[in-house]
């Protein structure tokens, strides 16, 4: 149920006269104001929405700040972070925030996500919202990976080289793609300059898919635990002043861990690599991206014999990006008329025991060395993630028996609902 | 209207302002597309940095066994004096053996001088094994640290997951002793 619509009549004179003309106040009242009913039952598994917001407006203030001190030039890229870090004021600050805060971005977006999969968020009237996700996801990866290439350290060239050279294993048009992509051979000066540039550019157009993804949200407005949808007034609250109450505290809970990092464990989550300057000529004993591309990169590294007549490398490389194209079909691959895993016993066994095991092991693969046994362990995890998307999860949703809904979300939270009894009476 | 009247004399061909409409649009998509190719092309390697595709190198200090690298392109290239049992060694390999058949022939031009990208063609990473001292693999000739692919001492792919041989970049004989890449 989306917002009864009554337009807000604002007390103070001059937000009157702005929201006439320009009615801004009234579309956030309407938005994240006292104008949104929200279920009333929204747990803390609902606070990851807001808190990658947050990330993505620190992120972006932090950028721009380091701008300001980057050199973007292969000969200076690497001595501009240096200088960053020891000669300008909070410079370490900024950069441990900004380089820390990619990893929380991502940290809150794989909940975010968990969240989504879990209690079926991509289901009908949702799939739209749920696509931009993704699409989000994705432009959050291209700007994370070229802001790793920045520094200019050797996990930075040799990160891009690897990544560039994906699109190298595309048929015919592969290397003229990749000389395209970085202007030259290797990565160099113009691969450095461009990168910088759509670093610059992507977080905005981010934002712009999240007004979109807002957007779209609030057509149905949020799911919830129970995925029973809101029957009336009563299953819902304001989202001002309740969940705005409830995201400020998991907001609180949040920065504590993000400042743990920042100022305790700042390298904790990057390599030491890429304090050594880029070097063309030597490639680091074992190139790892950033942890949160590691299921993805032990995706790309699983393949290696040749699939009938596609050569190994392209294997891996549309693998790795099926793993998230996947995605897009999910909300028809999974058509359970039943929404949250609550209430799927079947579903629920395979997302705890099947899904979940294989993505942390598939992690924990792509940050290993690329020998035995990690390579076998990727093999099997790689085809079970598969299968769990493309073979299990539309068998398990035709033949799995749900557990029986609660009439509303009011009856699961109070334990009953007046016009459930009124219900069952017919 | 005078338009419409005249317009439907010939309603099979359109009117004069569908015709308007489509000049109209079909000069925006020419224009648009003029505007992006300039964008597009931008990217490419610019002059300066072609300019820089041919190398001329001195292999007069080269000793038998070992192997230089020099930058070409960016990138390395590995300029190796094999020994006699090397140069054996890679012309008597079985052609069923290899994943990217080549004769050790068709990729030298004077059999004592092997010059080869130094661009492992998995995942690009730089192979060890220019000095006799370094991890050579089972095969005599590179190994890369990154994901195991070995190497021949003809830079051909026998092991691990590259796809295809080093490439043989082109090249020619100067003199005796240089060779100019690219």
């Amino acid at each position: 149920m989306s917002a009864s619509h009554e337009k807000p009549v604002f007390k103070n004179g001059m937000v009157r006269w702005v929201d006439d003309r320009l009615p801004v106040v009234t579309v956030m009242y309407n938005a994240i104001g006292p104008g949104h009913p929200t279920p009333k039952n929204l747990s803390y598994w609902w606070n990851f929405g807001s808190l990658a917001g947050l990330m993505l407006g620190l992120q972006i203030i932090t950028g721009i700040v380091l701008a300001m001190h980057y050199n973007p030039s292969a000969a200076e890229a690497f001595n501009s972070v240096e200088h960053i870090m020891r000669d300008v004021n909070f410079g370490w600050f900024l950069r441990y925030a900004h380089a820390n805060g990619a990893s929380m971005f991502f940290i809150v977006v794989y909940i975010h996500i968990f969240r989504g999969l879990y209690y079926g968020s991509y289901k009908s009237p949702r799939e739209l919202l749920w696509m931009l996700g993704v699409v989000i996801l994705l432009c959050m990866m291209a700007t994370a990976f070229m802001g790793y290439v920045l520094p200019w350290g050797q996990m930075s060239f040799w990160g891009a080289k690897v990544i560039t050279g994906l699109f190298g294993a595309i048929p015919l048009v592969g290397e003229p793609l990749q000389i395209w992509l970085l202007g030259g051979f290797a990565p160099d000066n113009a691969s450095l300059n461009r990168f910088f540039s759509l670093h610059f550019l992507l977080p905005f157009v981010i934002a712009a898919v999240i007004i979109l993804h807002i957007w779209a949200l609030h057509i149905p407005g949020s799911s919830n635990p129970t995925g029973v949808e809101v029957k009336s007034e009563s299953d819902t609250v304001p989202f001002h002043p309740y969940y705005t109450a409830k995201d400020g505290f998991g907001l609180g809970v949040f920065l504590i861990l993000y400042c743990l990092m920042l100022f305790f464990l700042p390298n904790a989550l990057g390599h030491p690599d890429n304090y050594i300057p880029a070097n063309p000529m030597s490639t680091p004993a074992h190139i790892v991206p950033e942890w949160y591309f590691w299921p993805f990169y032990a995706i790309l590294r699983a393949f290696t014999a040749d699939f009938f007549f596609i050569p190994a490398k392209l294997m891996g490389v549309l693998a790795m990006f099926s793993a998230i194209l996947v995605w897009f079909f999910l909300p028809w691959l999974d058509n359970s008329p039943v929404r949250s895993g609550n209430y799927r016993p079947l579903f629920r066994k395979f997302f705890w025991f099947g899904l979940l095991p294989c993505v942390l092991v598939l992690g924990y693969c792509g940050g290993a060395p690329a020998e035995e046994p990690f390579v076998m362990i990727s093999q099997i995890a790689t085809a079970y993630y598969f299968l769990h998307f493309l073979v299990i999860l539309p068998i398990v949703s035709s033949v799995e028996k749900p557990e029986p809904l609660p009439y509303s979300i009011t009856e699961s939270v109070l334990g009953s609902d007046d016009k459930a009894t009124l219900a069952s009476g017919n | 209207m005078a338009d419409s009247a005249i317009g439907s004399g010939h309603a099979d061909i359109g009117t004069r302002r569908d015709f308007l409409e489509l000049v109209a649009w079909s000069s925006a998509a020419v224009g648009a597309g003029c505007l992006a190719l300039p964008l597009i092309d931008s990217m490419n390697p610019s002059a300066d940095v072609l300019a820089l595709s041919s190398t001329e190198v001195d292999i007069s200090g080269i000793d038998e066994g070992m192997a230089i690298t020099v930058t070409w392109r960016g990138s390395p290239v590995f300029v190796r004096h094999r020994t006699g049992a090397e140069i054996e060694e890679a012309e008597g390999v079985d052609m069923g053996a290899l994943r990217d058949p080549q004769t050790d022939e068709s990729r030298v031009i004077d059999p004592k001088w092997l010059v080869v990208s130094g661009v492992c063609t998995h995942l690009g990473c730089v192979p060890v094994g220019n000095k006799p001292s370094e991890n050579r693999g089972e095969f005599g000739g590179w190994f890369c640290p990154c994901h195991g692919s070995q190497f021949d001492t003809s830079g051909r792919i026998r092991k691990g997951p590259a796809p295809t041989n080093l490439p043989v970049p082109e090249y020619a004989f100067t003199s005796e002793t240089s060779i100019k890449i690219g």
